[in-house]
């Protein structure tokens, strides 16, 4: 028998606010410990929360985006358990009434189960719900000898958990769902979304079922995943370890359980018996209230231009290739850098080569962001027209780029610098190509001979004649031009 | 001394202004401590009672029922479970006290988180009655009615939840005024039922309850519970006049099992406002049968969550232990008493999945009708006319055993606080026994000044608050 796999994903998220939920201390990363609290989110008796309604914007602001229902009234719950983290023994949350109901998210991903749209292939994954509640603090264990420590800065930072339908059929699909939810996030402007930093968590839920069969397996929660290769890792690990279960006629037990990153395996935190309770019930310190279609309309306006949008925009607007459009985009200061170097003047194409595989591997390399490179698009947009005009060949223009990015001068001041100017005048090569075949019989008669290898060869003695400037295109053509003139 | 230690608020405001606090506060500080071993209204005194006699109060003394927080000083909750605890914030009627030129002179005795009739689960000892010392003086704020009727204090501040303020200021023959729900901030009270708690003022006329509810009252941005409603001076209010003024006898208010001497004093009364010009009309409240059986589901349930945080994390008691675990149940069963672990198991098992509907939102259900029982009410009534407590002063011990008849100490002061409306006790009587009865008006939501002018009336035209206890 064969089975297929069922994949939902809870996402957490941190909201980019100034201040927590329900309190005004900061919610800025990496302070001392236990420095941006107050009674409120250190849960003092007596202490009452107060909605931030900027993180309540931003709520309604991912809803938006992800085509999610924005409720009419809003309401908080009380979800009750005990942890040292949790100093109220209560977090603050929404149960049945969430701020964002029932949505979804367009995702390209190579299924070949989606629907062709602009020359993307397109898999609707439907969105269940979008909530607000408060984060809860840090236990810290490391060198300290008896007990533990709690630090509650995070404590009470407006999280958003974005729950997705079942609707994932691979690991790989749960990967592009999250590259593309992040990347809504990010043009949003809503959330850092720092797996490592915390401001980005992900569980999955996992199940696997015969082939054609309607009714899902039993799901398991799969914990501490720290990165998006991880959940897909996971993900993967899960499902053969519960095809291979149930392939032996064992049954898979509903729990909750842990990615060991290390050994690459999962193992089992607590099974549904042994599940909380949460108790929840509607918190009483904050009273319902109706949220207005005006303020919801607000929010809406101020929605920016979406990754997939921009994906389509790029495809008809430069005719760039579709699946590298749909890359493109997914980095938002990535995608309005090749933007803007389109702008400059760069062709299109050369520009989304350049921008996705050059410019990357440059900031990779140099461990920077691209508001660090020393490169603008305007710089960029120079050394590509150096290359479409032919003025350089390609890997002489990787090299100027170096430089650029090193030196922050532009392309035309290294190319005149150096004398780097790509030498495309034939009679110039012609007679580089004549000196090469006279200096090279043996590589002659092998190319002769039907070796295209030896070729190489020529083209190299070529572009050392001629200092490496020679446009490599042409040297090619009369190269081959002469072999042939000469051997008919 | 005992003089100064007689007066009012408000006759106490005028001497200070004009000759000084202080010897309002030596007055006061000698009495109430000599007193208090006998009657253990007092957890503690302020270390600090240097008086703020800039202020509209002249720096009078007023004393805080020990749930309210005051920064830097302990507030325990009657519980060994906060015993040390020194909160770092003032609640915000605290500031609005301090604002207004307030002495906060001591901390009041009560019911272990204000779970209780009786002021018997306090950990640290009952507080008695000044009329008696054998008998409670009800509770929870048992230790703020206390202090005030044996002239310890001139005002205090105690909480409501389901009677705790209206109950005692009856079984002691003082003022108790249940604000509106969201009239006064809850921020800093230490919260028991947070849909139901409201504090508000204890004292020896309704004057000074006004006084205190013009500086108590009012909108706070800390608490999103709080109304925005504007707040008239109270003390216009009182102009003696009811003439008009339609007053409802709920019928099920006088029911079997009601103490006869007091159903006879209330009764009195209302003939007492027919003379005054007043309307008086029978009226229903037909849900009133299920108010405390659905009070002891919401706020329970409530409650239980609310001292989940007594876990000894953060403060107050940490029991020694191996683990997480056992560091949990350790604390929580040293530091709760019996009451309090009563509560937070009732309502545990009534927030838990399978029983929720049954209990948590059935009881919500019959809230709403209780609260539309009362809507219809004041169609027809400006104020509704009961008794508070259906007994006088029980002894100490008498009912401790039995938490059912406890609870039904409550049964005329619950239905106000599931509505949320404005509930007051006013002395009206004694009985044969000289053990103080007290009559509650309640009024529509907001409308705390028809009320208080309802009382007011009574209170001058039978000065029953002048009789005070005799004391050694």
């Amino acid at each position: 028998m064969n089975y297929e796999p069922v994949i939902g994903l809870e996402v957490h998220v941190q909201l980019k606010t100034k201040s927590k939920l329900f309190c005004s201390c900061s919610t800025e990363f990496g302070a001392e410990g236990n420095q941006h609290t107050c009674p409120v989110c250190l849960g003092w008796p007596g202490s009452l929360p107060v909605l931030n309604e900027a993180a309540l914007k931003l709520a309604i602001r991912v809803g938006l985006a992800l085509n999610c229902k924005v409720a009419e009234r809003l309401k908080f719950d009380r979800k009750n358990y005990f942890y040292p983290d949790l100093p109220k023994a209560y977090q603050i949350s929404q149960y049945d009434m969430p701020v964002n109901g029932r949505g979804w998210l367009d995702i390209e991903t190579r299924t070949g189960l989606g629907t062709r749209d602009s020359g993307l292939e397109i898999r609707r994954i439907g969105i269940t719900r979008a909530h607000l509640e408060e984060d809860a603090g840090k236990l810290l264990h490391e060198g300290i000898a008896d007990g533990s420590l709690v630090d509650y800065n995070r404590g009470g930072i407006p999280l958003l958990e974005i729950v997705s339908e079942p609707d994932l059929g691979s690991p790989q699909e749960a990967y592009d769902y999250l590259t593309a939810l992040k990347a809504i996030l990010q043009y949003l402007e809503v959330s850092d979304c720092d797996m490592e930093k915390g401001s980005l968590r992900c569980d999955a839920n996992v199940s696997v079922r015969p082939v054609s069969q309607e009714k899902f397996g039993t799901k398991v929660e799969i914990k501490n995943l720290n990165s998006f290769k991880m959940v897909q890792k996971a993900i993967q690990y899960e499902i053969e370890r519960q095809t291979e279960a149930l392939v032996n006629g064992e049954t898979i037990v509903q729990e909750t359980r842990l990615w060991n990153d290390a050994k690459g395996t999962t193992f089992s935190m607590r099974s549904k018996e042994e599940a909380h309770d949460y108790r929840y019930f509607p918190e009483p310190d904050l009273v319902p209230f109706t949220l207005s279609r005006e303020t919801v309309e607000e929010v809406r306006k101020t929605l920016p231009e979406l990754p997939l949008e921009r994906a389509k925009r790029f495809i008809k607007e430069f005719g760039i290739p579709e699946y590298d459009a749909y890359v493109l985009v997914q980095e938002k200061k990535l995608a309005n850098y090749f933007e803007s170097c389109v702008r400059e003047g760069a062709n299109a194409k050369l520009a989304s080569n350049w921008v996705q595989n050059e410019l990357l591997a440059l900031l990779n390399a140099k461990n920077i962001t691209i508001e660090h490179c020393a490169v603008s698009p305007h710089a960029l947009a120079g050394l590509i027209r150096l290359v479409e005009k032919g003025t350089l060949s390609g890997k002489t223009a990787k090299d100027v780029l170096q430089e650029m990015a090193a030196t922050g001068k532009t392309a035309e001041a290294i190319v005149k610098e150096k004398g780097l100017t790509q030498v495309s005048d034939t009679g110039l090569i012609e007679k580089a190509v004549e000196k090469a075949i006279a200096a090279n019989p043996a590589a002659v008669a092998e190319f002769k001979a039907g070796k295209q290898k030896a070729l190489g060869a020529l083209v190299g003695a070529v572009m050392k004649e001629t200092g490496g400037k020679a446009n490599p295109k042409l040297v090619n053509e009369i190269l081959i031009n002469k072999l042939g003139t000469r051997s008919s | 001394m005992t003089g100064l230690c007689s007066l009012t608020f408000k006759e106490a405001i005028g001497i200070a202004k004009k000759d000084g606090v202080q010897p309002i506060l030596d007055a006061f500080q000698k009495r109430a401590q000599a007193l208090n071993p006998k009657i253990n209204a007092f957890l503690r005194f302020s270390k600090t009672a240097s008086a703020h006699a800039a202020g509209a109060l002249g720096g009078v003394p007023i004393s805080i029922k020990d749930n309210i927080c005051i920064d830097g000083a302990e507030v325990t909750c009657a519980s060994k479970i906060l015993a040390k605890h020194v909160p770092p914030y003032d609640a915000t009627v605290i500031t609005k006290l301090k604002n207004a030129g307030a002495t906060l002179f001591g901390q009041c005795n009560m019911d272990e988180f204000a779970f209780g009739s009786s002021c018997e689960t306090s950990a640290f000892g009952p507080c008695r009655n000044p009329w008696d010392l054998e008998r409670v003086p009800g509770g929870s704020s048992g230790g703020s009615a206390a202090s005030v009727a044996a002239d310890m204090t001139l005002a205090a501040l105690g909480s409501d939840t389901g009677g705790s303020i209206r109950q005692p200021a009856a079984l002691c023959s003082v003022v108790g005024v249940k604000p509106t729900y969201g009239r006064v901030s809850r921020y800093g009270l230490i919260a028991f039922g947070s849909s139901f708690d409201q504090i508000g003022p204890l004292t020896k006329t309704v004057e000074d309850a006004a006084i205190l509810m013009n500086i108590l009252c009012g909108h706070d941005p800390k608490d999103s519970t709080s109304s925005p409603e504007k707040v008239p001076d109270f003390t216009q209010a009182l102009t003696r006049n009811v003439k008009g003024l339609k007053i409802g006898l709920p019928k099920e208010y006088f029911i079997e099992g009601i103490d006869p001497e007091i159903e006879k004093s209330v009764r009195q009364a209302a003939e007492v406002y027919q003379k005054l010009g007043a309307e008086i009309k029978t009226i229903s409240l037909p849900h009133t049968e299920y108010s405390v059986a659905v009070y002891y589901v919401v706020a329970v349930a409530e409650a239980s969550s609310n001292l989940g945080r007594f876990d000894g994390v953060e403060y107050g008691l940490r029991a020694p232990a191996k683990d997480l675990r056992e560091m949990y149940f350790e604390t929580r069963d040293r530091g709760f008493g019996h009451e309090a672990k009563r509560r937070v198991l009732l309502g545990t098992f009534v927030l838990s999945a399978g029983y929720y509907e049954a209990y948590y939102l059935k009881g919500q259900k019959v809230r709403t009708l209780i609260r539309q029982d009362f809507e219809k009410a004041f169609k027809e009534v400006d104020v509704i006319l009961s008794p508070t407590s259906p007994t006088a002063a029980f002894k100490i011990g008498e009912k401790a055993a039995d938490p059912i008849a406890m609870y039904l100490s409550d049964i005329f002061t619950i239905p106000a606080n599931l509505a949320g409306i404005p509930a007051m006790s006013v002395p009206c009587g004694f009985t044969s026994g000289g053990l103080p009865i007290g009559m509650q008006l309640m009024a529509r939501p907001f409308d705390e000044s028809t009320m208080l002018r309802a009382a007011h009336a009574f209170e001058q035209e039978t000065g029953v608050y002048k009789k005070k206890p005799t004391l050694n």
